[in-house]
């Protein structure tokens, strides 16, 4: 086993980058009281798991996302194969992204634990968008209470969010 | 993430945020999240390790039964490689992003035209 280093700090690299091309320090969210908590009602193996990703994943016939803060969102069906996913995002290396969108969308992974009981059920829509909105307040009042609502209409027990 | 994660938990239903950026889930603070220690751009494993990737999201989704505070951060497992090189190259790395452009930005010309001919986009929610 070679050296261990500790996680990667993205706020300070964050603030290194800006910093270097001459931008004002990006002033993360930090909310320092505790969040919500909701108990999972169920068994996982009875769940009705909805997957809501934000690596820029879109599904070939579907408008692309622009990268201008777009707070735009895609609804995939989940029975989708994974061939005709995509990805278009600004800020990341989307290499492996691109050979197997499910590094950072799992949909292959949760049918597949949906079929061995290991969940009760995938929902039937997914949700994407692109990440590095630079607006939080924009996540908050805009993103967060659409996707929120979709989630509940779906009637999903869970969400598994995967941010890139 | 961590904003919607509050949200949607908030209006009552649980949530379990994946990330690879712990500063960041530290600062946004979302109800409960596993922390996967790669590189950006792999927040569910490695291309084509179809094995791998399920024993990630299958440790992940046990921090439904294992974390009871909020705000806890489930620490997974798995390295990316031996070494830790890979982060001293992150945090040297340069900027990389795209231009900002308001153009819909496809992963190739092929998709454009798939897009132009489907038409108008039912499965997009513009905000």
């Amino acid at each position: 086993m070679g050296t261990r280093r500790a996680p990667v700090d993205h706020i300070v690299r964050t603030r290194e980058l800006y910093s270097s091309l001459g931008h004002e320090p990006y002033r993360w969210v930090r909310n320092v009281d505790p969040p919500s908590w909701t108990r999972l009602a169920k068994p996982l193996g009875d769940c009705r798991v909805a997957l809501v990703a934000s690596g820029g994943v879109y599904r070939t016939g579907q408008v692309a996302f622009h990268h201008r803060d777009d707070v735009s969102l895609r609804i995939i069906d989940t029975g989708v194969p994974a061939a005709e996913l995509r990805t278009s995002h600004f800020a990341y290396d989307q290499t492996d992204a691109r050979i197997d969108p499910n590094v950072v969308f799992p949909v292959d992974t949760l049918r597949a634990l949906a079929r061995d009981g290991v969940i009760g059920e995938l929902s039937p829509r997914a949700y994407t968008f692109m990440g590095g909105i630079y607006s939080a307040r924009r996540v908050r009042e805009t993103l967060a209470p659409e996707l929120s609502c979709r989630l509940a209409a779906d009637q999903v027990d869970l969400a598994l969010l995967v941010p890139v | 993430m961590g904003l919607i994660a509050r949200r949607v938990e908030a209006d009552g239903i649980p949530t379990l945020s994946m990330t690879s950026a712990f500063s960041i889930t530290r600062s946004v603070n979302p109800p409960r999240a596993a922390f996967l220690d790669y590189p950006l751009g792999h927040t569910t494993g490695k291309a084509l390790n179809a094995r791998l990737q399920r024993e990630i999201v299958t440790a992940s989704l046990a921090a439904f039964q294992e974390l009871d505070t909020p705000g806890a951060i489930k620490m997974l497992p798995f390295r990316w490689s031996d070494d830790d090189d890979w982060k001293r190259e992150v945090m040297e790395g340069g900027d990389e992003r795209t231009e900002r452009s308001a153009q819909p930005m496809y992963q190739s010309e092929a998709d454009r035209r798939l897009a132009q001919d489907a038409g108008e986009c039912s499965t997009c929610v513009f905000l």
